[in-house]
C-alpha cells in the first residue's frame, strides 16, 4: 500500500478533498492508477470542493495525464467544484491536449447475441448465394459481348497474353497432372483387382479402370487439380490487380479489362483443360495397366485387348465433352471472384478461397448433372 | 519494466540516436557509404535527397528492418548491436515509426490498430484502452466516427493520421516518420506538419523525417540533414541549406518549385 498513498493522497480539509498526485503517473502503473482514481469517490464525505495537486509529479504521460483528467471529470460530475493547482509548465500542454478529448463516452463496439449472430450469418450466407448466381450470369454476359467483339475484330485478340497463359496453366501443369492422374489409375486397379479376385474376374479391372477414368475420373481430377492450381492464381492475381487499381488504369486508358485480362486467361484455361484430360486419362491408363502387370499378373497385351474391347469411342467423347465446360466454371468462377476483391489483404485471401471452394464444388455437382444426362440419353 | 522509463521533458539535451560510420548495401552494391550523425533529444529532424540516395535504407538500417555492412548504431545510449532481444525490445517500445504507405493491420479496425501496441504491451483496462485510443485519435485530428471503421474504409490522409496515432500509442520518445505528407494535398500536408509540430511540443518527441516536402522543411524541421549518393553532403537549418553549394541541393532549394515557395512566404 505504501506505493498506493504516494501516488495519490487523499486528505479531507474542512469542506475541501485534497487528492495530491505524486511520483510517476505512467501506463505502466496504469492498473494502480486506475483504481485509486476510481475508488477517491467512493468513500466521499461531505465535501463540496475538490482540488488536485500536481505539485509532486515527477513523470506524466498520456495515460496519466488522462486518469488525472478523468479524476477531474469525475468530481465535475458530482456537482463539485474540481480545480487543478500545482501544474508544471511541462505538463500543461498535454494535461490541454487531454482535457479536449473524450468529450463523450466511448463508443462501445457493436455486440451482438451469439444466436442472433449466426442467425445473421445464415441469412447472409443465403443472400449471397443469390448474388454469387446473378454476378455470375453478369459477368457470363460480359465475357460474351467481350468475345462477340473480339470476333467481329479478331486482330484484337491477345493471342500472345493466350500463349503466355497456356504455358502457366497448361503446359507446365503436365508433370503433376501425369502424376497424379497415374497414381490414381494405379490405385483404382489395385483395388478392383483385390475385390474382384474373390469372384475371378479380375479381367473386369479393365473395363472398371477404363471406363471410370475416361468417363468421370479423368476429367474429375484435372478440373480439382485446375481449380485449386490456376483458379486460385487467377483470382489472387485479379484481385491484387483490382486492389493496385490496376484494373481502373486499363479501362480509362480506353481498354476492356474483361478483354485485355479475363478473356485470354479463359481462353487458355478452356483450351488447356481437356488437353489436360486427354494427357491425364491416358496416364491413369498407364498406371492401371502396370499395376494390372505387376499385381494383377495379366501382360500388357491382354490389358489393350480387353480395354479395345470395353472401351469405346463414345466412352472418351462422354468425357471429354465436360472438359471444356469444367474449364469454364473454373475460369468464371475464379475470375468473377478476382473482381470481387476489395481493398484488404483479408478480402483478397477470403476471395480466392471462395473461389477455390467454390468451382470445386460447382464442378463436382456438373458433372453430376452431366451423369444424369447421358443416362437419360443412354450413352 | 524497469528499463521502460518516460523520458518525457527531461530538460538537457541529451543524445538519442547517434551513428557512426554506418554502411548498407544491397546485392554488393553499397548504398550508404559511411553516415555520421547525431540526433539530440526534442529535435525535428528532416532528410532530403535525391530518389535512391539512401533516405529510407538509413531510416530502415536504424529501426532495424535493414542489416548493416558496418558501423554502430546507437539508440538511447545503447549500441543496438551489443543488447540483448529483451533491452531492443525495450528501445522499441520507445519510438514510433509511421511508414510512408501507412501499414495499417488490414484485417483490424482503427481502434484495434491503434489499441494493438497497448494491448500487447501494458495491463490497461478496457476502458482505459479505449479512452486511450481515442484520446489519440482525437490528437491527430480524426473524429470519434472512424473508431470501429476498417483501414480499407477510410482515405489516404486518414490513414496517415491512424497510423501516426498508432506511431504515438506508446508514448514514444523518437518518431520516425518516412515521407509522412506524400499523397496528401498542400492544405491536408500543412496540417500534418501543424499536428506533428503540435504533438512533438506536447510530447516532447523527437522526430526523424524522411521527407520531399519543402513546405515541411521550412516549418517543422529544426535541423535538415542531405543525402547524395550514400554520403552526407550537408547539414544545418534551412538557412544554411539555401547557401549550399552542392547541385542538387542548389536544383533541390532554389529550383522552380522552391522560388514558388520562398515568393509565397516572402
Amino acid at each position: 500500500m505504501a506505493a498506493e498513498a504516494s501516488l495519490l493522497n487523499v486528505k479531507v480539509v474542512g469542506r475541501s478533498l485534497m487528492l495530491t498526485a505524486a511520483g510517476g503517473w505512467v501506463a505502466q502503473r496504469a492498473a494502480e492508477l486506475e483504481a485509486l482514481v476510481d475508488g477517491v469517490y467512493r468513500q466521499r464525505s461531505a465535501v463540496d470542493r475538490v482540488e488536485i495537486n500536481l505539485e509532486h509529479l515527477d513523470r506524466l504521460d498520456t495515460v496519466g495525464a488522462w486518469l488525472i483528467e478523468r479524476l477531474r471529470r469525475a468530481a465535475a460530475d458530482a456537482r463539485l467544484n474540481a480545480e487543478i493547482v500545482g501544474i508544471d509548465p511541462r505538463f500543461k500542454v498535454l494535461l490541454d491536449e487531454v482535457a479536449i478529448s473524450n468529450k463523450e463516452p466511448v463508443p462501445l463496439p457493436r455486440h451482438k447475441h451469439a444466436l442472433h449472430d449466426a442467425l445473421e450469418h445464415i441469412g447472409i450466407a443465403v443472400a449471397e448465394i443469390g448474388k454469387d448466381f446473378t454476378a455470375i450470369m453478369q459477368f457470363l454476359g460480359e465475357v460474351v459481348v467481350a468475345t462477340g467483339r473480339v470476333a467481329l475484330v479478331p486482330r484484337r485478340l491477345r493471342f500472345t497474353s493466350i500463349v503466355h497463359h497456356l504455358d502457366r496453366v497448361g503446359y507446365r501443369a503436365v508433370p503433376i497432372i501425369l502424376l497424379i492422374n497415374f497414381l490414381i489409375g494405379a490405385i483404382l486397379a489395385q483395388q478392383g483387382i483385390f475385390h474382384f479376385r474373390r469372384f475371378g474376374a479380375e479381367t473386369f479391372v479393365v473395363d472398371m479402370v477404363g471406363i471410370l477414368v475416361l468417363r468421370e475420373v479423368g476429367v474429375l481430377i484435372v478440373s480439382i487439380m485446375l481449380a485449386g492450381r490456376s483458379g486460385s492464381a487467377y483470382t489472387a492475381e485479379l484481385g491484387s490487380m483490382k486492389m493496385r487499381e490496376e484494373m481502373d488504369a486499363l479501362r480509362v486508358m480506353g481498354f476492356d479489362p474483361v478483354e485485355v485480362l479475363i478473356l485470354p486467361r479463359l481462353i487458355a484455361l478452356t483450351v488447356a483443360l481437356p488437353l489436360l484430360t486427354v494427357l491425364g486419362s491416358l496416364s491413369a491408363l498407364v498406371g492401371g495397366g502396370l499395376v494390372s502387370w505387376v499385381y494383377g499378373g495379366f501382360p500388357p497385351e491382354v490389358f489393350m485387348d480387353r480395354l479395345r474391347e470395353a472401351v469405346t469411342l463414345d466412352t472418351l467423347l462422354v468425357g471429354m465433352v465436360k472438359a471444356p465446360f469444367m474449364a469454364g466454371v473454373i475460369g468464371l468462377i475464379a475470375c468473377v471472384e478476382g473482381l470481387r476483391v476489395e481493398g484488404s489483404a483479408e478480402s483478397l485471401g477470403e476471395h480466392t478461397t471462395n473461389s477455390v471452394v467454390k468451382s470445386i464444388f460447382i464442378v463436382i455437382v456438373l458433372d453430376g448433372f452431366f451423369a444424369v444426362f447421358f443416362a437419360a440419353v443412354g450413352i | 519494466m524497469a528499463h521502460y522509463k518516460s523520458h518525457h521533458f527531461t530538460g538537457e539535451a541529451e543524445t538519442v540516436i547517434r551513428v557512426r560510420n554506418l554502411e548498407v548495401g544491397f546485392h554488393g552494391v553499397k548504398v550508404l557509404k559511411g553516415i555520421d550523425l547525431e540526433i539530440k533529444h526534442g529535435e525535428v529532424i528532416g532528410f532530403v535527397g535525391a530518389s535512391g540516395g539512401g533516405k529510407s535504407v538509413l531510416t530502415r538500417s536504424i529501426i532495424g528492418l535493414l542489416p548493416k555492412w558496418n558501423g554502430t548504431i546507437e539508440v538511447f545510449g545503447q549500441d543496438i548491436d551489443a543488447i540483448s532481444e529483451r533491452e531492443r525490445q525495450a528501445i522499441e517500445r520507445r519510438w514510433g515509426v509511421l511508414f510512408q504507405g501507412g501499414a495499417l493491420f488490414s484485417s483490424l479496425t482503427v481502434r484495434q490498430n491503434v489499441q494493438f501496441p497497448i494491448r500487447e504491451n501494458l495491463k490497461l483496462s478496457k476502458r482505459l484502452r479505449d479512452e486511450i485510443a481515442l484520446a489519440k485519435l482525437e490528437m491527430v485530428g480524426l473524429h470519434r466516427d472512424v473508431l470501429d471503421k476498417m483501414p480499407s474504409e477510410l482515405s489516404g490522409g486518414m490513414v496517415k493520421r491512424v497510423a501516426l496515432a498508432r506511431a504515438l500509442a506508446l508514448d514514444p520518445e523518437i518518431l520516425f516518420l518516412d515521407e509522412p505528407t506524400s499523397g496528401l494535398d498542400p492544405i491536408s500536408a500543412g496540417d500534418f506538419d501543424e499536428l506533428i509540430m503540435a504533438l512533438q511540443e506536447t510530447l516532447g518527441l523527437t522526430v526523424f523525417m524522411v521527407t520531399h516536402d519543402l513546405d515541411s522543411l521550412y516549418t517543422a524541421c529544426d535541423r535538415i540533414i542531405a543525402l547524395a549518393e550514400g554520403r552526407i553532403i550537408a547539414e544545418g537549418p534551412i538557412e544554411s541549406m539555401l547557401e549550399a553549394e552542392h547541385p542538387w541541393l542548389r536544383a533541390y532549394f532554389h529550383g522552380a518549385r522552391a522560388q514558388s515557395r520562398s515568393g509565397a512566404s516572402a
